[in-house]
Order: C-alpha cells, then structure tokens, then sequence
C-alpha cells in the first residue's frame, strides 16, 4: 500500500515537476536571504555571511538533485527523452522509418489474421460454459475396420451410469419438413435425449428447454426452436411457447427459443444451424428394440468437474472390459470394441486444425523474416550512425544508457508497426474474410477481439525486444579511436557488424526457401487433385435435394413403400425430363451425392457375405447409396463386369446390388463378385444379390481414390434424404424454382433446397485446401520479396562500405567486368549458403507436412530444385543493382571527394 | 572530533511536526532556526534538506503551506499542521515515546534482574 502511494505521488510529481522544483529553488533563495540578513545583523561582513550562510545551508543544488531523484521517475523521464529523440530521428530519415514500420506492420498482420481465426476456431471452439468438460463418444471397432460407429442404447445407460459424467447425451442430425408456412421449408433438425442442453449447459431465452429428468423412451412430442427460426417463422411472436409446429407431419409443442447467438455443436456448417430439437429416449416407436448392436446417433458427455479425460478414458476402459466380457455375443473379440473420449473442441476442429497449424507456421516464418530484414536495416543504419554514437561516447554517454536509446528507438518501430499492422486489419476484416473458406468450422465467430490485440501488441514488443536489442548493443560496441578518426571517410564497419549482417541474409534467403518449398508442394498437391480423374463427370450435372417427411408413427406415412415412393419419384422424373434444357435425370438419395456432404451423412451398412459365419465374425462396415437406375449413366460411371439396374428391379423382385471396384477387390479378392449375394440389414434376414461392378469413382473424396461403395436400388428400398441430378444445359439462376413447382406439383408438402452444380460442390470440396495454398502461396510471395529486399539492402550497402577500394582497384587498371562478378559473387555466396540452410529446414518442414500433401512426395525433387533455382535467380537480380553501380563508380571522383 | 549525530530517518519529519505544533504556523527558516535552538546545537541539520522534507509532507498531506509576510516584511512560504498533521503526530509521539521507554529498560536493565 505505502509502495503503492509512493508510486501514486512519484507519478504525480512526475506531472508537476516544474512546479515543485520551482518552489524548492525560491524557498532556498528565501532561507538565505534570511541567514544572510541574520548574519549581517550579527556583525559579518558581507562577503562572509553570504558564505557562512551558504555553507549552513549545505549544496542547494545536490538538495534540489536528490529530491528530483527521490520524488519522480527517472525511468520514465528518461524514456521520454529517448522517445522524443526516436521520433526526432524517424522524421529525419521517413524513407526508413516508413519501410521499417511498413515490414513491420506486414508480418505482425498476418501472423495477427491468422492468429484470429486460430483464436476462434481452435482456441475457443466451444460457445458453451466450462467446455473443457465436454467431450464426444466415440465407439470404434478396428477389428472390422470401423471407427465411429455410433453408440446404442444400452450403452448409453451404461454410460449414464459408469458415475465418471454429468450428462451423456444422444443426438440424431437430421433434416425436417416445417410445414404450416407458406413455403413448406425443409429445416435442420436435431433430435436428441432431453438432457441434451443441459449438457451443453445452455438455457433457453424464452421458454425452457427439455427437462433432463425426463424419461419418456419415444418422442415427448417438445420441440425447441432456434431463435432464427422463430423470426423467420414465427414473426418473432412473443406467445410462441405452447404453440405446435408440424414438421415431418408431426404435431410438437414448442416449450423454448434458444438465445440468438446460440450455435449447436456439429462438424458441418450445417449441423451447428440447427433450428429446431425434438427430444427422445430413443428407445420406443419410432426408434428400433434397444439392443446392443443396434447403432445410431452421437454420444456426447459432460465429465464430473475437474476430472481430467485422461482418467476419465481409464474408467471407460475399464468399462468396456467388463462389458464385453458380460456380453460377448454382442462384442465379439475379434471387433475389438472401444469407446474413445475425445474433447469435443478437438474433435469438431478435427481436419482443419493441420491446414491451420500450417498456416501459422507459414505466417510465423513471413513475421521472422520481416523482424530480420528491419533488424538488418538497423544494422545498416548503425553504421551510418557510428559517429554519432561514437561522439556520445566520448563526451562520456554511459554505453547502458546508449543501449537504451537505441532500444527504445527500435522498440518504437516495431510497437508502431504492429499498431499499423493491426489498424489495417481491423480496417480489412470484412474484405478479408471473403477469402476464408465456408467450411471453415466457426467462420461466424472469427473476431478481432481484444485478446486478438493484445496477441498483436505482445508479438511486436517480443519482436522488438529480440530484433531491436542485438542490433542496439552492437551499435554501441564501438572502438572509439578508430570510428571517430574513419567514420565517414569509407571505412569499413565492425566485424562483427557486418558477420551479424550476412547471418541475418542468410537466415531471411533460408527461411523464405522453407516456405516456399512448402508453398510449392501444396501447390502442386492442389493441382494433382484439382486434376484428378474423380471417375464420374460432373460437368453440367446439376442436383437438388428433397425431403420426404418420417413421420414417428409408420402408419401415417404415405411412402413407407419403395413401391408407394417409386410412384412419386417416377412422376419427378419424368416431369423434370420435359424441362427445358435437361437431357437426363436420375435420382439418389443424399449418400449418392458426389463429394457434397460430411462424414456424419453417410450411410454405412454391415456387410454380411454369404457363407461367413455371422456370429463368429464382425461384419465390415460399407458405404452405401441408393440410386435409380439412370444414375450411373447420369454421371458416366462405367460398368466393369455384369449389368446395372433396370426398370423390371421392383421392390417384389429379387433384391439386387452393384458394387465398385474397391469393394470387389477388398471382399472378394481374385473371385467374381457377380453373382454372390449379401445382407445388408443385420436384422433382417433378406439376401441381395450383387449384379454388377462398376469401376472406382472418387465420390467420397477427391484425395481417396478407391473406398468400398455398394448401390441399391432406390425402386427396391425406400430412401427419405433425396436427391435429383440433372444433366443438361440448365439455367443455374431458375432450376431450383423450376425443380421445385415440378416437386410440388406432385406433393405440395416437399421442401426442395440445396440446389447446385456438381462442379460447385467439387469445388468446395477443396476449398480449405485451396485457402491453405492460396495462403502459403501468398506468404511465400511475401518472404520471396522481403529477401530479395535483404540481399539487395545487404549488397548495396557492401558496395558502399567497399566503394573506396572498389575505386582503387579501378584506378589501378581492374577490369570492369571484374568488379561486377565480385560483386556479384558475394551475393551469390550468400544466396549458397541460405540455400543451403533452408534446404535442411524444408526437408524437416515437408516431412512434417507429408499428411497435408496429395500424390507428391514430400520431397519432390522437382519442387526443391525449382524453387532453389527461383531463389537463386531472385538473389542475383537483387545483386545485380548495386553490382552495375559499383562497376559504374567513377574512381576519379570517388577518391577526390574523401 | 567527534561528529555530531546524524539526524535519524524519519526523525526530523517529526521534529517539523512538533515544532509547528507548538509554535504555530512557521516558515522554512523558522523551522529550521528553531530545531537548531531546540537541539542546542547537538544536532547536525543540513538546513538544504529540511526544504524537499516540506515538500514531502505537503504532498502527504501532514502540513499545509501558503505565501505570507515573515516579520521582517519579506515573501515567505508558512507552514502550519493540518488535521491530518496532527493526528500523525499523536500517533509517531506515542510511537516514539514506547520505543524510547522499551530502549531505556533495556538500557537500565541489570544482569541480576533477569536471573
């Protein structure tokens, strides 16, 4: 408290310094005169009262001297001094002082850009309170292959149960008809056990949301709405609660509205703008018998506070091993059943938090280099400037004191240039964010926030203190005899100066080769995949996606029949064939849609083969897809072996499947597949028989060439998640209005949304691909020119210091020629030795990138040697400038002039 | 010689106090004049540094200070103790005379009286 006041009146005093040194300086006047006049009354003569009370008194100028010490700041006074000065210096060179704080500004707003979106997407992933507590169940069976494959259940009440959690919710992502407005709208809908917000730990803002206590094992018939959802619906209106919405034809009460800036959790855009939840136990109609096997919907938990996942997972384990010994009909050995607890900021970041750790390393890399091409500028400059710190020395400036200005001169600089790094960004946010992909979880919450700012302040000081401070103790090291006698007569700097100097080149040409070795490989992993043959032709292919309704009561629903859904999916066709413009049609449901939806859409069955022992055996997991028969043609996927599907495969003929290559080559290796029959529903006993094979198609991912697919026939099993393709020379901007009057013509009911052109989706497929390159690419641009920058800087400022001797040796008969390949030389041997380096850095850095690149190895020996040869190139154009200069120098006048 | 004893941190805030407190509102240099009259002369006071010490207590706020006529009719700055002076005063006296009184028992203490 005392240290504090103190520091309180310091800071005060600091205010009104003057003041106070004013009054001291009249108040000792007045004792003086005082003891003089006392003096002179005691009889002294004039001269010797003045002294007597002069020494009585004691140093008046020391008193003043201390109490100035004591009472202010000295630190402060003279920070501002040395800031007075800097920027005294700065507006006597702008040119420099521009570039310096320009370079500045570059590096820390990227490495700020990027840190903001890292600070959204990986730092604070989750919208919900303490969300370190959250995790996602993950259940996997690597004995068969799977991963991922949902939770039943008895497992979940197992969980529920194992006492380590809060909440274990379900949820089940999914789409509905919201049907009652004017346009039937097809809404994401979620839906989940009612303890779901609970866990989440989120209130609604009008209403309640589901009781967590509540028990009800089918539908509870509550609906929770979002809050977009109530202004575009619903007008906002304040008596919503209570009120029922239909949606699948189903009649649910609306017991809450979420906040506004509530987000749900979820891997897809998609899925975080659910709008509406319904709540269930998942255990009665419509939902299948609660048995083991039968999996669906995503497990998500709550842990106990404090209890760290790491222990968390070792009870799990503990519990899974009892289980299967319990059960083991339902966890057979050989599945190798297992829970995995993931975090679930971790696990919604998943894939895109490499392509980020990239980029920020990419961005860290342009921040080093700038921070060492201003720290070469002021290496520079200290050596214009060796005079004047060598006349400071000797008219006895302490060298700590130096250090400081210099400090605070270049410390300034970088605290400038991140204020107008980060002033520019703010200015450019919205600009900027054009650029970043769509698929980029938490797009919407990219911000520049304080913490953003203060990462931006905390950067440059850093920045500044390593960069600022090497430089400011060289400049002050400085053998006073020799600079004052040569300084400014063409001498040579330090040594040591100029050894820091081509080490700082070096490092700048390395780590701009690391980058853009790393810029090259994406690159050319861009362009492999942007080339690939994806196996089916997208190109004027466009596909729009419908909804049929489920309601949770079967006998309600009118398409509970492939045969009843034939009848509507035959009349769209045939309607959107006399379209103008289409030249075919097909049909398929959602997982059909090439490359257009996230991992959570697909559809995944059990591959039972004939012959195998069920029981003894996990079957594999297959991704399946329900097609008419028009859909391989549609996208030109060609048949290797047996037939497709035709119009005569109805649901009462035998059930029949084509597989691709992949699955052929994985389950029926050097057999024919053809011919052989399979099941595909656990449960039911219903054997298909695989017709045809077609050959590998990339529609899962472009980057995978071949993933195990089988297609049913979407006229032998029904299919709710649907989606047209058109083929044909369509209008992009009317198709979906013209799809949708056809839809609807048919069932005024259906929703029809989601319309694009497969070279779209293709596209976007790629998107945070692209991004990432574009980005790298970018940064390596920039570190490319900030080097070319350097060693010209460097160059140039050799020729200088070595203009003198340069004009000797002109004088002395030096061919011109010569001189130019000396110098020219040195740049050259910088530009060695900073390959040379960065190469060893870029084999470490594309080894750790390896799992980002496509079909080039990481290290692609065309890519090393281009980009070698570019930096190469780039160093002796920047060499060459100052080379012509020298070899231009005219001795005549060079050595007259000194 | 022997050399006079050092005024002790802290001390000659105290004396100022007092000595505006039985005197009344003074200048500098009467201050300082009565010191040296009080401690005949015992005391080594280097009259220069009696002037940031005023500095320092009005900034604290023990003492109060305003421009006025000395006697002999020139510009003077007077000090007098405020609220706050006094009550700090009380409270250093008190302090004072405690450890004064626990130096003189230790100092008159017999080896006797503490078997």
């Amino acid at each position: 408290m005392k240290f504090l006041r103190r520091f309180l009146i310091r800071v005060a005093n600091f205010a009104t310094r003057r003041r106070a040194d004013q009054r001291l300086r009249d108040e000792i006047a007045e004792h003086l005169a005082l003891q003089i006049e006392e003096n002179l009354r005691a009889g002294m003569a004039p001269a010797e009262a003045r002294r007597q009370a002069r020494l009585k008194l004691g140093a008046d100028e020391a008193i003043r001297e201390d109490h100035h010490a004591e009472q202010s700041l000295p630190f402060v006074e003279n920070l501002f001094q040395d800031l007075r000065f800097a920027a005294r210096m700065f507006l006597r060179s702008p040119g420099f002082s521009l570039i310096v704080i320009a370079t500045i500004a570059l590096g820390v707003g990227a490495t700020t850009a990027i840190y903001s979106v890292i600070d959204a997407t990986l730092l604070h992933p989750l919208p919900y309170p303490n969300p370190n507590e959250l995790v996602r169940i993950e259940d996997d069976l690597p004995g068969v292959g799977a991963q991922d494959v949902s939770v039943s259940v008895p497992e979940w009440k197992d969980l529920e149960n194992s006492g380590i959690f809060q909440y274990v919710a379900i949820d089940f992502f999914g789409s509905s008809n919201l049907t009652g407005s004017a346009q039937p709208t097809r809404i994401a809908a979620k839906v989940v056990t009612p303890n779901y917000f609970a866990m989440l730990g989120v209130g609604a803002q009008l209403g309640r949301t589901f009781d967590p206590g509540d028990n009800t094992p089918g539908f509870n018939l509550e609906a929770v709405i979002s809050d977009g959802l109530w202004k575009r619906a619903f007008g906002a209106d304040p008596r919503i609660l209570g009120k029922t919405v239909r949606m699948d034809n189903d009649v649910y009460q609306v017991v809450g509205v979420m906040p506004p800036g509530f987000r749900d959790q979820g891997k897809t855009t998609e899925e975080r703008n659910t709008e509406a939840w319904s709540a269930a136990g998942f255990a009665a109609v419509p939902f299948p018998p609660a048995l083991r096997n039968s999996r669906f919907g995503t497990a998500f938990a709550r842990l106990k506070p404090g209890l760290p996942v790491a222990s968390a997972q070792a009870h799990i384990d503990a519990l899974v091993a009892s289980l299967t010994k319990q059960y083991p009909a339902d966890y057979p050995a050989q599945a190798v059943w297992n829970i995995r607890l993931i975090p679930l900021a971790e696990s919604l970041v998943g894939n895109v938090r490499q392509s980020l750790i990239l980029l920020f390393g990419a961005v860290g890399l342009v921040l080093l280099i700038s921070c060492v091409n201003v720290a070469n500028l002021l290496l520079a400059r200290a050596s214009a400037r060796g005079r004047e710190m060598a006349v400071r020395q000797a008219l006895g400036a302490a060298r700590t004191r130096l250090i400081r200005q210099l400090f605070t001169e270049s410390l300034l600089l970088f605290v400038l240039g991140g204020f107008t790094g980060f002033a520019v960004l703010f200015c450019a946010r919205k600009f900027l964010l054009q650029f970043v992909p769509e698929s980029l979880p938490r797009l919407n919450e990219i911000s520049i926030s304080w913490g953003v700012l203060a990462f931006a302040i905390v950067v440059s000081i850093a920045a500044g203190t390593v960069f600022g401070l090497a430089p400011a103790w060289l400049m002050s090291r400085l053998d006073l005899n020799t600079t004052l006698r040569q300084e400014g007569r063409g001498s040579n700097g330090s040594q040591q100066r100029s050894r820091l100097r081509h080490a700082l080149v070096i490092g700048e040409l390395a780590l701009s080769l690391v980058l853009m070795i790393a810029a090259g490989l994406l690159l050319r992993s861009f362009w492999d995949l942007f080339k690939v043959q994806p196996g089916f032709n997208p190109s004027r292919v466009t596909a729009i996606e419908t909804w049929l309704p489920v309601p949770n009561d079967p006998k309600t629903d009118i398409y509970s029949t492939a045969t009843q859904e034939s009848v509507l999916l035959r009349e769209v066709l045939r309607r959107n064939r006399a379209l103008p413009g289409v030249e075919e049609t097909a049909v398929g449901d959602r997982a059909a849609l090439p490359l257009g939806h996230g991992k959570d859409d697909l559809n995944m069955s059990p591959l039972i083969r004939e012959g195998q022992d069920v029981q003894s055996s996990q079957p594999p997991l297959i991704d399946t897809s329900f097609v008419s028969p028009e859909y391989f043609h549609l996208l030109g996927m060609t048949l290797l072996r047996g037939r497709l599907f035709v119009d005569q495969d109805l649901e009462d003929t035998p059930s029949i499947a084509v597989i691709n290559q992949a699955a052929a080559r994985t389950y029926w290796p050097n057999q024919d597949p053809v011919g052989k029959r399979v099941r595909l529903r656990a449960e039911k006993p219903d054997w298909t028989t695989i017709v045809g094979v077609i050959a590998d198609a990339r529609t899962e991912s472009l980057a995978d060439a071949a993933i195990p697919q089988v297609y049913l026939d979407i006229y032998q099993r029904w299919a709710k998640d649907l989606a047209f393709f058109l083929r044909g020379q369509v209008d992009p901007a009317t198709i979906a209005a013209q799809v949708r009057t056809q839809i609807q013509a048919v069932d005024p009911r259906l929703p029809v949304f989601h319309a694009a052109t497969l070279d779209d989706v293709l596209s976007s497929s790629l998107s945070v691909r692209r991004f990432s390159m574009e980005m790298v690419a970018l940064f390596a641009a920039t570190a490319l020119l900030l080097a070319g920058l350097g060693i010209y800087g460097t160059i140039s400022f050799l020729v200088h210091e070595q203009s003198r001797e340069i004009a000797i040796r002109l004088a002395l008969g030096a061919q011109r020629r010569d001189i130019l390949k000396m110098v020219l030389r040195q740049g050259l041997t910088l530009a060695a030795a900073g390959a040379g380096v960065g190469l060893i850095g870029a084999l470490i850095v594309s080894h750790l990138m390896a799992s980002l690149l496509y079909g080039v190895s990481p290290y692609d020996l065309s890519t090393f040697a281009g980009v070698t040869a570019v930096l190469t190139a780039v160093a002796i154009a920047a060499s060459y400038v100052p080379a012509l200069r020298a070899m231009r120098l005219n001795p005549n006048t060079m050595l007259r002039s000194e | 010689m022997k050399e006079k004893p050092d005024v002790l941190q802290g001390t000659l805030a105290l004396m100022v106090l007092k000595t505006l407190d039985v005197l009344g509102p003074q200048h500098g240099y009467g201050i300082a004049r009565r010191i040296e009259q009080i401690s005949g002369d015992l005391l080594a006071v280097n009259q220069g540094s009696l002037y940031p010490l005023l500095l320092k207590l009005e900034h604290e706020g023990s003492i109060a200070s305003q421009w006025g006529a000395s006697e002999n009719n020139r510009r003077a700055r007077f000090y007098r103790l405020t609220e706050a002076g006094r009550k700090q005063l009380r409270a250093q006296t008190r302090d004072w005379e405690q450890t004064a009184a626990i130096i003189t028992r230790f100092f008159n203490v017999k080896a006797e009286d503490l078997l």
